[in-house]
């Protein structure tokens, strides 16, 4: 099995969901090549090729890739297509933009978000919100799929790959770029590597709460998440929504704050090691999905709490 | 202008799907509503026509006769007319997104507006599908619509943020529930939709190869509970937190 996995990057660094994909990439087979489409990402290939277990990175730079829009790279993709039996990519915004274009042209199924590779052309994804496991076989011998970086722990490094360049090609009929909005403060984790997460719902709203959710974090060096009420009450940025329709994210430690635990969050975090919830209510769902439980206001809890692990960070 | 919106049925979204004891998703009794992100897709059309930016919206469907009621709905709520192509079979998105081609071939939508993913097989195939076949431009995640000289600015949720798009018509738009609140069927509306033309297609006339490329061999629930042991006060919850050993 031939695989062609797209890398994810912003053109300067390679997105660290590559790692978890390309891990996924060698359970599937091989050789694997990895695509960077960019612009003046140079560096990028030079870093994706020491990612364990690419045998080759394929380099497309140029300004149709500038800002990665499905239709260039979908484009490209297929151009390359003859030479592989796989298309992969991370589930991240890019990739599931992309691959449901590669399988339309080229006519073969698409597995979405597979949190398992049980052999080459067998796969688990979760559906219904995560409340039921789907095994899948592929019965075509080449296919697409986007893997859930998350459920994949990241390939380790590797003595360099070579690097291939390509030609570009004519844009095709393509959405335009106007700008971007990348609120992540100064210092602050990325929610999906972070080992910690605090995460604010619709109850730290009162008060001033969300504050006291990222003063909490911050102190003990947790990235932010959100459920999709706090982030629709302008609470939080979209880039910390966690759930169904958000990330998945897989911490050691989850802390959910004011959220009630609708099964569409629930399904975001059930790979977290633990999870811990303050709630007011006493029969709040979310003490059901949780390891461990407190029933208090956030207003009161998070100020002691705080005081409580002062000094405390994440383990190495 | 002409806007075509992909309507899903599936299960209602407050209640976990369970399997049957022959290891099906369990449906007989349950309730059931249209795909939400599809809602906000329909309720974005209706509103673009209501503006008078569009001089029609189509609702269609790809599913067995159950469909017809959910497309009512859809018309209710706005669409000027429904098509429903009927198959027993389940589809996989590919084979869906090969007939909406075509339904978009005979009816020349400019703007197609789909739900970002269908909340049962949580997919997100059928809108980037469909914008491939068509050789169309596409924007996905889309939160916030707006017309600027005949074209849209889509802002597209990525993971790490938000970023604008401006699309040319024609295209294919989906979008994500914080696009807009959609609006409730009026009974005067649920009374007058049934008066509005829906029309049914059967999947073999069509002679499209819709057939499986991939095959389910297994389905199992996800036991999600965990069952908190319940801690008497934050000092007893910051212990417990230091002995899950993730803090140091
Ligand atoms: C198709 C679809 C997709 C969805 N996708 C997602 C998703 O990806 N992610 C997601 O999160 N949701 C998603 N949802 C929404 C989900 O169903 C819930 O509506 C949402 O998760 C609720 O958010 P919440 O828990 O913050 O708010 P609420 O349900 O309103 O809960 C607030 C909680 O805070 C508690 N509270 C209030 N004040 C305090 C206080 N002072 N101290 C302590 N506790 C307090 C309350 O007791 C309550 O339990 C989706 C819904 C649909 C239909």
């Amino acid at each position: 099995m031939r695989v062609l996995l797209l890398a994810e990057h912003d053109n300067k660094r390679l997105g660290a969901e590559t790692r978890n994909a390309a891990a996924a990439a060698r359970l599937i087979g091989g050789p694997v090549h990895l695509l960077v489409a960019g612009l003046g990402c140079a560096a990028v290939a030079a870093e994706a090729a020491g990612v364990a277990g690419i045998d080759r990175v394929l380099l497309a730079d140029d300004a149709n890739y500038a800002h990665q829009l499905a239709e260039p790279l979908a484009k490209l993709i297929v151009a390359q297509s003859g030479g592989y039996d796989v298309f992969l990519a991370p589930a991240t915004a890019c990739g599931k933009s992309v691959m449901p274009r590669v399988a339309a042209a080229l006519d073969i199924p698409q597995i979405s978000e597979a949190v398992g590779v049980l052999a080459p052309d067998r796969f688990e994804r979760p559906i219904y919100a995560g409340s039921i496991m789907q095994t899948v076989r592929v019965s075509t011998p080449r296919f697409a799929a986007t893997m859930r970086p998350a459920a994949f722990a990241p390939a380790g490094a590797q003595p360099a790959a070579p690097v291939q360049n390509l030609l570009p090609l004519e844009c095709p009929p393509s959405a335009c770029f106007i700008d971007e909005h990348i609120p992540r403060a100064a210092g602050a984790q990325e929610l999906t590597r972070a080992k910690i997460v605090v995460a604010g719902g619709r109850g730290a709203g009162a008060g001033g709460g969300f504050d006291a959710i990222r003063r909490f974090a911050f102190s003990i060096g947790a990235a932010i998440g959100a459920s999709r009420a706090a982030v629709d009450a302008g609470l939080a940025g979209n880039d910390c929504q966690v759930g169904q329709s958000g990330k998945t994210i897989a911490p050691e430690l989850y802390i959910a704050c004011g959220i009630s635990g609708a099964i569409q969050h629930i399904s975001g975090i059930q790979q977290a090691k633990i999870i811990a919830a303050i709630n007011k209510d006493p029969e709040a769902p979310i003490f059901r999905y949780a390891d461990i439980g407190l029933v208090a206001d956030i207003a009161e809890a998070l100020p002691r709490l705080e005081r409580l692990l002062a000094g405390k960070k994440p383990r190495a | 202008m002409k806007i075509l919106v992909p309507i899903k049925r599936v299960l209602d979204h407050n209640v976990p799907a369970r399997l049957t004891p022959r290891g099906t998703v369990q449906t007989d009794g349950c309730n059931h509503e249209i795909n939400p992100f599809d809602a906000v897709a329909l309720e974005a059309a209706v509103r673009i026509r209501e503006r008078g930016l569009a001089r029609e919206v189509v609702a269609v469907s790809v599913g067995t006769d159950e469909f017809v009621s959910s497309l009512r709905t859809a018309l209710a709520v706005g669409a000027d007319r429904g098509i429903l192509v009927r198959t027993e079979a389940p589809l996989e998105p590919l084979a869906v997104a090969k007939i909406f081609h075509r339904l978009c071939l005979a009816e020349m939508p400019d703007l197609v507006i789909a739900g970002k993913q269908a909340i049962d097989d949580d997919a997100a195939q059928v809108g980037p599908m469909l914008a491939m076949l068509l050789g169309w431009a596409q924007a996905t995640n889309v939160s916030h619509l707006e017309w600027v000289d005949g074209q849209i600015d889509a802002m597209c949720e990525v993971d790490r943020g938000t970023r604008r798009l401006r699309l040319s018509l024609p295209a294919v738009v989906t979008v994500d529930l914080r696009l807009n609140e959609p609006r409730y069927a009026s009974l005067p509306n649920v009374m007058r939709a049934k008066k509005k033309p829906l029309e049914i297609k059967s999947l073999t006339d069509f002679g499209i190869d819709v057939s499986p490329k991939t095959e389910q061999i297994a389905l199992r629930e996800i036991d999600i509970c965990r069952r908190a042991t319940l801690v008497p006060d934050v000092d007893a919850f910051a212990a417990a937190l230091l002995a899950t050993g993730s803090l140091r």
